[in-house]
């Protein structure tokens, strides 16, 4: 399979500039240079890239919905700020292959007409803000970043930005208002960020796993990326899998593989003594899948999305039978309802009503209606509010409930068989 | 604590940070780490000069830093272990590694020992799900944690 992201991860030293070049590494910018910003554009709308962070928008779309004539500067935002649960994918180019994401970078801010690219990373992220500022170092020294790139007339600057604490700064508009120095407050849309971004200007907000794959289709072009992976969902997409699997970890997965032959046969399958019970395929905000629903489904947004959930950011938990489902949706609420940013009444009141009924049900205190009154909060939170926050725990609380009801009635009855100490 | 001023090596961070952005604001969550690297947290004091040094308001400054959970907002300790317990490292048993901290330290999850030494927090997802229980220390990640080596580690820490 083509190692479109992870080509360089298992070599020795593999986020040093020396052997990113060695590779390969920014011939793709010179070649990028010698295109025009709109043929740079139509290349990565015709390969079908889709934003990698979760939403899985055409990335190529967003970018040719930024106006070129405002006068206005514009700015490419990396959105380096992975706080999903079940997902460090971001966090491994990060720290194994920096300059394949910087490269992308540049080569977007070129097509989008930026000057300044800012890079909103998590603030715990020690190893991998460390190799991202050394390899920007390295960038501008060797004049593939700064003024006059490769001597042509596109200059970027690429500026790093802490981020100190906060899931909802991974929300596109609540990073900008975060990187205007304000609380991490989402905004809403409309405007959105490509035409009112960042400081009032047109902003294209990326993932980092989405500009990594740049340098690749300006390499072998959108008919090279297309090859790959289905013909709606193109391209390969990392995933990270936790959970007890023999092998957990950093996959890269052509789109379009079978779920079932990769937990098998990729990952080891169960550890000893574990069976399978649930899988939830992209991040903890997204409905969960049935032992039997893996057994039948692929990898790619529209096989998932066939079973009722999602994607998302490839942020594969496996979950197996030893684990109560009512536990793992008090742990998921108490996280939602601690992120929440507060601004709006339905998410901050429901996640951390929805956190109080779960963690009684879970101590077996629960009240009578207690399952119900949980289904009616997220079902009024969702759809009502700035951003998604409220949604995501939305979809677990309808998931967890509606594939495994029987384990919300075992403790409402106080007769659960897993929990051992509650 | 005196905080009415910042030394040369800050002062001379804050300015290439605020040469990064439009605006003096902008540079606030950045050149607030700058302020807790020198200072060691974020005081109201600290608040107070950082709202001067951009010239935004003191309220503005203190709800930014309280917003984010890793500006440290008491006076720190040596060391800061975070425990993270979110789904995967609740699945991979980081409530055995939080019941063994606390017995070692003698202090509650959120909390700081007699000695300053030591203060425990749990965390939210640090994105080490592939490599659970995980948990942070200062600013370096210690990961597919055991009973044994995270005692190995308290006695490095407690040399």
């Amino acid at each position: 399979m083509e190692r479109v992201l992870t080509k360089n991860f298992d070599l020795p030293d593999s986020h040093a500039l020396a052997v990113y070049e060695k590779t390969g590494g920014y011939a793709s910018l010179k070649k990028a240079l010698s295109m025009t910003p709109a043929q740079i554009i139509d290349e990565v709308k015709n390969s079908g890239l889709r934003g990698r962070g979760g939403a899985g928008f055409p990335a190529g779309m967003k970018w040719s919905f930024v106006p070129q004539n405002t006068g206005k500067p514009i700015y490419l935002c990396v959105n380096a700020d992975e706080g999903e649960p079940g997902t460090f994918k971001d966090r491994a180019i990060l720290e194994k292959d920096p300059h394949r994401m910087i490269e992308g970078v540049l080569i977007s801010s070129y097509a989008i007409g930026a000057k300044t690219a800012y890079v909103y990373i998590r603030g715990e992220f020690d190893l991998a803000l460390r190799r991202l500022e050394s390899a920007v170092r390295e960038a501008y020294a060797k004049g593939y970043a700064g003024k006059n790139i490769l001597g042509s007339n596109f200059s970027c600057d690429v500026f790093v930005h802490r981020g100190a604490g906060a899931y909802i700064c991974g929300e596109e508009t609540a990073l900008l208002n975060s990187l205007e120095g304000n609380r991490g407050y989402p905004r809403i849309k409309p405007p959105f960020p490509a035409v009112e971004g960042l400081f009032k200007s047109p902003t294209v907000v990326n993932n980092v796993e989405t500009l990594a794959a740049v340098p690749y289709i300006i390499e072998h072009g959108a008919a090279g990326y297309k090859k790959i992976g289905t013909e709606k969902s193109p391209g390969t997409k990392l995933f990270s899998v936790s959970g007890p699997v023999m092998k957990p970890g950093i996959y890269e997965v052509e789109m379009g593989y079978p779920m079932r032959k990769f937990l098998h046969e990729d990952c080891g399958w169960m550890k000893p003594g574990k069976i399978l019970k649930a899988v939830i395929p992209g991040g903890s905000s997204m409905p969960v899948l049935t032992a039997q629903e893996v057994e039948e489904v692929n990898l790619d947004y529209e096989s998932i999305a066939s079973k009722g959930s999602l994607l998302g950011s490839g942020g594969m938990i496996v979950i197996d039978d030893s684990v109560c489902m009512v536990w793992a949706l008090e742990n998921l609420a108490h996280f939602y309802s601690h992120e929440s940013c507060g601004q709006c009444s339905p998410c901050r009141e429901g996640t951390g009503w929805s956190y109080k009924i779960l963690k009684r049900l879970l101590h077996n205190e629960g009240k009578p209606g207690d399952i119900e009154l949980l289904l009616d909060i997220g079902q009024k939170m969702a759809g009502k509010t700035i951003c998604v926050l409220a949604d995501s725990l939305s979809m677990p609380i309808a998931s967890y409930i509606g594939k495994f009801r029987d384990e919300f009635e075992a403790h409402a009855r106080r007769e659960c068989t897993r929990c051992r100490h509650y | 604590m005196k905080a009415d001023k910042f030394n040369d090596a800050s002062e001379k961070e804050i300015q290439e940070l605020l040469s990064h952005y439009p605006t003096k604001q902008a540079a606030l969550l950045p050149v607030l780490w700058v302020a807790e690297r020198e200072f060691g947290w974020i005081s109201p004091e600290v608040m107070e000069l950082v709202a001067k040094r951009l010239e935004i308001s003191p309220a503005h400054v203190y709800g930014v830093a309280t917003f984010y959970t890793m500006y440290q907002k008491e006076p720190p300790a040596k060391y800061h272990v975070q425990v993270c317990q979110t789904l995967p490292c609740a699945m991979a048993g980081c409530d055995k590694v939080i019941a063994q901290l606390e017995d070692r330290l003698g202090i509650k999850a959120g909390s700081i020992t007699k000695d300053k030494r030591f203060k425990l927090s749990t965390v939210e997802c640090l994105a080490s799900c592939g490599t659970a229980p995980a948990m942070r220390v200062n600013d370096t990640y210690y990961e597919n944690l055991t009973e044994a080596e995270i005692d190995r580690l308290l006695s490095e820490f407690n040399k």
